[in-house]
């Protein structure tokens, strides 16, 4: 366990609506290895946003955490006070959000930006830091940066703008970087070259990285690990190989398959029908059961354990159950398992537990 | 920067000229004449009085030797005040008024912004709704009602400040009081929506996550970016309050511009009212031009060019 630099045990948030009580989290658990990117998906509101943030120490104020500890090498962050907290973010923890156009302060120059954190959290001077701020515009390739750092943010590109915005996540080395959906408000080329930034700098920089997206095409490129959500739950962890190729719960094979690839003709794509659960009133089995083609009666009565696939594969579904009868997942799936066969026979990718896939 | 300033001038008196023009001839559709003690006038003194200020010849004639004064910087002699030019009219009564209006203006915006920020950094709880209170109150009570509550109880009662008049600087602290009360709740009001709106923003939240404070994020981040629409609405604000308010001058009996303007409409003093019409479109353009180039000083997405076109 020792090298795992965050653990998050049993988080449960709530957020205190007119409405009610919103159960945003139920019993979240993970943990994140130096050095790895792990990929939490889901969908809108199933509290990917939520459980990063809660790491951050940047929830809303209408948010309480319930019970749970979330422990960054070793000591419990929902311990510490505001002042210590205030010491770790865009120090060693980080965060990239999702808006480049809206992340940036527009009266500020883009140097003073960058040179932010270096001023905040280290006794260093000004024009150290602002000519630590240039270095790293330069590595997140903003060109003739050093002539750019009176610039302001209007008059940079969306793409250069997220470039700016990882460069503040970075200027401090933070031993976690947290990217909140950071290639969802950019066009789809821009975003290839700012995950081969993330990935380049993850190298360099031997940062851990927890990369919140929507968008599955976008983890095959950079994620060690994936954990799916639904619901405020992980509903499925694993390598990228065996979400990917051996999904075991009923919802990642709905998200796979509602998935283009180089395959899907002009057919329709899949969806999976319904829309999540009332999270201020959450369902008493399994929230995916209503949508769920393949749901048993158990699963309405009582939520599914995680059950163990492999050492690093785990998937809560009672489909997995001992007791629970053969299903054949949907045909994509099936497809997609044969395919991922083929190619380990034929050797032409790695085992599944070393390297990225791509 | 400059060359647009320069132009903003050249537009300044292009505007004037209009306003002048238009002011002379609403002017001449007003009825009556200047002279009060007509009735007793006989036919033969008329016309010389007519004759002596030059109201005997066609109008058209009358604007353009107006109109050639005013080039020479020359803006007529008062009809009311015998032989007291105008412009010196103007600025003996001007000081009173600029006094009064720009200490108004100084405690109004501040303490406005001050108590703008504080509402939408404590929002939706008791601090908010006391500063909201305190704005629509602002908004809502006419400043001579404040101006006659602060003369009964700080002058009257606690003798603190004198009641009226215009002797000392300590006479003009309880009309500025009274004249700051609206351009605060306007301020205060307008700070607060958009000091919300900033701290909800991406680049607030992303100011939390690089590890500044609640009060390293408000003073780094959030006062500039909201500042700059509240600069709009201050410009012709403070156009407004120099310009002399005529209620507030007469509870204090100050001698003051605004009153000065509504006296010389009430005698149909003509040199009078287009001098003081001419000054007020001035104050304004001046003022409008500030904010421009204070805009354009704190947000940098603004740069002031020739290509833009409104004055």
């Amino acid at each position: 366990m020792s090298d795992n630099i965050l653990e998050v045990k049993n988080l449960n948030i709530n957020f205190k609506t007119f409405a009610g009580t919103v159960q945003a989290i139920r019993d979240v658990s993970f943990n994140l290895k130096k050095g790895e990117t792990l990929a939490i998906v889901g969908e809108s509101g199933s509290g990917k946003s939520v459980t990063t943030r809660s790491i951050m120490g940047l929830l809303a104020s209408n948010a309480v955490i319930e019970h749970g500890e979330i422990l960054f090498k070793g000591q419990d962050l929902l311990k510490e006070s505001a002042k210590e907290m205030d010491h770790h973010r865009g120090n060693d923890l980080s965060m990239i959000f999702q808006d480049p156009m809206t992340s940036l302060d527009p009266t500020m120059t883009i140097g003073k930006q960058v040179a932010e954190p270096l001023r905040i959290h280290g006794k260093i001077s000004k024009e150290k830091a602002l000519k630590r701020a240039q270095e790293v515009l330069e590595l997140v390739g903003i060109p003739n940066a050093k002539n750019r750092m009176k610039d302001f943010p209007h008059q940079f590109s969306g793409g250069q703008r997220q470039r700016i915005v990882i460069a503040i996540a970075i200027v401090n080395y933070p031993e976690i970087l947290i990217a909140d959906e950071p290639t969802t408000a950019l066009d789809v080329t821009v975003q290839a070259q700012i995950i081969d930034l993330m990935r380049e700098l993850q190298e360099k920089l031997e940062t851990s990285i927890i990369f919140i997206t929507h968008d599955l095409g976008v983890v095959a490129g950079i994620a060690d690990r994936v954990a799916v959500m639904y619901a405020g739950k992980i509903i499925e962890v694993g390598t990228v190989d065996e979400i990917f190729y051996q999904p075991k719960h009923p919802y990642t094979w709905g998200l796979l398959s509602s998935m283009p690839t180089l395959d899907t003709k002009g057919a329709k794509l899949s969806s999976i029908p319904g829309t999540p659960p009332d999270l201020l009133d959450p369902p008493k089995g399994d929230a995916f059961a209503p949508r769920n083609p393949y749901a048993m009666q158990i699963d309405l009565e009582a939520q599914p354990p995680f059950f163990k696939v492999s050492d690093t594969h785990y998937a809560a579904t009672w489909l997995l159950h001992p007791d629970a009868p053969k299903v054949q997942p949907p045909a994509p799936i099936v497809k997609r398992a044969q395919e991922y066969a083929h190619l380990m026979q034929t050797g032409a990718v790695d085992t599944p537990s070393e390297g990225s896939q791509n | 920067m400059l060359k647009y300033i320069l132009k903003r001038l050249g537009y300044m008196i292009l505007t004037l000229f209009i306003v002048a023009s238009i002011t002379f001839f609403m002017m001449k559709l007003m009825p009556g004449t200047p002279f009060s003690n007509q009735d007793k006038l006989s036919a033969a003194q008329l016309k010389i009085m007519n004759e002596q200020y030059g109201l005997n010849k066609p109008i058209w004639q009358q604007y353009l030797i107006y109109l050639g004064n005013l080039l020479h910087g020359d803006f007529g002699t008062s009809f009311q005040f015998s032989n007291q030019p105008v412009l010196s009219l103007i600025t003996s009564r001007l000081k009173p008024s600029l006094l009064i209006g720009s200490q108004a203006m100084i405690i109004g915006s501040l303490l406005g912004i001050l108590l703008g920020a504080v509402a939408a950094i404590n929002k939706n709880n008791w601090i908010d709704s006391l500063a909201t209170f305190v704005s629509i109150v602002g908004i809502s009570v006419p400043s001579f009602v404040l101006g006659v509550l602060l003369q009964f109880f700080i002058a009257f009662k606690w003798h603190m400040f004198p009641i009226a008049g215009f002797d000392n600087w300590q006479a003009s602290v309880l009309p500025s009081l009274a004249l700051a009360v609206s351009p605060l709740a306007q301020t205060a009001r307008f700070m607060r929506t958009e000091m919300v709106d900033v701290l909800n923003s991406d680049y607030i939240e992303l100011s939390k996550a690089k590890g500044n404070t609640r009060w390293q994020t408000v003073v780094k981040h959030t006062l500039r970016n909201s500042l700059i629409p509240v600069i709009t609405i201050l410009g012709p604000l403070t156009a407004n309050i120099l310009t002399g308010s005529l209620v507030v001058e007469n509870i204090f009996s100050i001698p003051g511009i605004g009153e000065q303007f509504v006296k010389s409409i009430m005698t149909n003093d003509y040199p009078t009212i287009m001098g003081l019409t001419i000054f007020y479109a001035l104050m304004f353009m001046v003022m409008l031009l500030i904010t421009d180039i204070l805009y354009s000083l704190i947000d940098p997405r603004i740069r002031l060019t020739n290509d833009k076109e409104e004055n």
